[in-house]
């Protein structure tokens, strides 16, 4: 579809220069200005350029100034090299904080896309009632993080989990599950609820890339004789690993340098066992006020973004390319 | 057709779909059936023998009115509400006319210009909360609206960008060409016959940006400090949790309540929010 008008473009453009010029006034230099396409495109993007350089590389560079210096609430601070990088590193919380991200992150993720991946193919078949089922599915991605990590920080309440009364009342166990009172429970509850609310977002994008797929492809396989689980590794599974790939970079990004979440559900204790980076860069740098340091935590996350946008651009770039 | 037998069918589909629909959704039914439960019955011991924790016999709205009566909660209501709609206009004008730009038109820098939007797409909030709390404190804007209002089209513009991006390069060039031959100005196709084309993906940037706006917690938490000023998610938790005392009737009523509004958008646009996620990854 779109192959042959971008092939047929740069004829119809030199069409354009040979036309007579249209009928605009030449009293108006600004209508006369934004017939250059450079100048034209410098206005419609000052907006942007300018929203974007004053809240994000601005503050990017300040807080790379603030991670060097020993600036707290305040205290206008001074330059203190890496000591505050040096300090985080050895500092024990630090290493749990730093720790659980990646767990927090791999094992979200996996779920995330093992569950999507299987919710996308379940969706994918022609069912009644499939369009409320979709729509009703994509709910934990809609309604705000923290209002529904509060329904679920209650169904693990240490004294009324509704969700110890039914594993004990079904009999799968005798004493109470310390949910979020024991750090390694904290987190894997977490990790739970994350890919709670993220699992849609995949199901929903994978089932659109499924979409996609000739069915044709499918019949082919079966009258091969290829099973189910043959026909999705050899044909589904293919033509899905791009969506998949993109996917799973946002998801990684989302889910590495995430915060509401474990605010709420366990504000990263039991004695701070839970903590991402991005919660105790909080604890650190606006509950303690120190705020070089607190910089210097979150600029942790830094190598990990790099390296995940090194690796979408360098993809976006090979797509183009084809 | 591939032809199934019927268990296979309950076994691969009916039962699978039904464990999704019911864990996605009980939470929310939690949250329902919390918010009316009376405090007696809420805070009785898990092995009481007359405990029925999956439906009350005496439903209240006490929650909702005490949530009404001692919090502020209709004002945290509209504050997010007035947020998250500001903010999602300056970003789509911005988005819109940038993504036209980076879409439609040639010019040196159109390269590095998108790609510096994309990674600033994929910066989370939470890399530069602590140097962005200065900068509001600097510009004057702490405790305002305005803090949200301008910091949130951070992570919408690039957003609504590439997506609008995705969806002008979509629309064929003749169109802007015979506006053109007809003797219209290039702004002037570019606003009356390319921006009503792409209402559609206007329609999915803007359901998008909204949901993200009402979603977002840590620069609402980070910049607003009295209690009228705060948005929902960052009002339920600061106010509705004294000490260590959660009080979970009025904090499910509130999760409830702050959650309408969004839902309400979302299933009058399902399909165009559909469209806004899947595009918001697509190349």
């Amino acid at each position: 579809m779109k192959k042959p008008i971008a092939g047929g473009a740069p004829g119809v453009a030199g069409l354009e220069v040979a036309l007579p010029h249209p009928r605009t006034s030449p009293s108006k230099p600004l209508t006369r200005v934004l017939e250059s396409e450079t100048l034209l495109a410098a206005l419609l993007l000052a907006p942007t350029v300018l929203l974007l350089g004053a809240f994000i590389a601005y503050p990017f560079v300040m807080g790379v100034w603030l991670s060097l210096s020993n600036t707290s609430v305040g205290n206008l601070g001074h330059f203190v090299g890496l000591h505050n990088f040096a300090k985080a590193w050895n500092d024990s919380i630090f290493q749990t904080a730093f720790r659980n991200t990646f767990v927090y992150t791999f094992w979200a993720t996996i779920f995330k896309l093992v569950l999507g991946m299987w919710l996308a193919l379940l969706l994918n078949r022609s069912f009644r009632g499939k369009r409320l089922v979709r729509a009703s599915m994509l709910l934990p991605f809609i309604i705000p993080t923290v209002l529904s990590t509060f329904a679920w920080r209650w169904m693990f309440d240490p004294t009324f989990s509704v969700l110890n009364w039914l594993l004990y009342r079904t009999g799968f166990i005798v004493t109470k599950i310390p949910f979020l009172s024991d750090g390694v429970y904290g987190l894997w509850c977490a990790i739970v609820v994350n890919t709670w609310r993220g699992m849609p977002f995949f199901a929903i994008t994978l089932l659109a890339g499924l979409q996609t797929i000739n069915p044709d492809l499918h019949e082919a396989a079966s009258l091969d004789g290829a099973n189910g689980w043959r026909r999705f590794w050899h044909v589904t599974w293919p033509l899905l690993k791009p969506v998949t790939l993109v996917v799973v970079v946002f998801s990684v990004i989302q889910t590495f340098s995430d915060f509401q979440l474990i605010y709420v559900l366990t504000g990263g204790g039991p004695a701070n066992s839970t903590h991402l980076l991005a919660t105790y860069a909080y604890q650190i740098g606006v509950a303690t006020g120190l705020l070089g340091e607190g910089a210097a935590i979150s600029l942790f996350m830094l190598p990990v973004l790099f390296v995940v946008v090194w690796l979408q651009l360098r993809y976006l770039r090979r797509l183009e390319g084809a | 057709m591939v032809v199934e037998r019927p268990w296979k069918r309950w076994v691969y589909f009916y039962i699978p779909l039904t464990v999704f629909v019911i864990g996605t959704l009980f939470p929310f039914y939690w949250m329902f059936i919390t918010s009316i439960r009376p405090d007696a019955e809420l805070y009785r011991s898990w092995r009481a023998v007359n405990n029925t924790p999956f439906w009350t016999l005496h439903p209240t709205i006490e929650h909702f009115r005490d949530l009404m009566a001692k919090t502020t909660f209709p004002i945290w209501l509209w504050n997010t509400f007035f947020i998250a709609v500001v903010s999602t206009m300056i970003s789509l004008f911005c988005g819109l006319l940038a993504g036209y730009a980076l879409g439609r038109l040639r010019f040196p820098m159109a390269g590095t210009l998108g790609t510096s939007i994309f990674v600033t797409y994929l910066v989370p909030p939470t890399l530069l909360f602590i140097p962005l709390a200065n900068i509001i404190r600097d510009f004057q804007l702490g405790n305002t609206p305005w803090a949200l209002i301008l910091t949130y089209p951070t992570f919408l513009i690039p957003f609504c960008t590439w997506l609008l991006m995705g969806y002008f390069k979509t629309i064929p060039k003749e169109l802007e060409e015979c506006a053109r031959i007809d003797g219209a100005t290039r702004f002037g196709a570019m606003v009356r016959i390319i921006f009503p084309i792409a209402i559609p993906g206007i329609l999915s940037a803007g359901i998008f940006a909204f949901t993200l706006s009402w979603n977002e917690f840590i620069y609402a938490l980070v910049f607003l400090s009295s209690p009228e000023r705060k948005t929902v998610p960052v009002g339920i938790y600061s106010e509705l949790i004294r000490g260590d005392i959660y009080f979970w009737g009025q904090l499910m009523a509130g999760a409830l309540l702050g959650s309408v509004p969004v839902a309400l958008v979302y299933s009058f646009f399902v399909e165009y929010y559909v469209t806004g996620l899947t595009g918001s990854v697509k190349g």
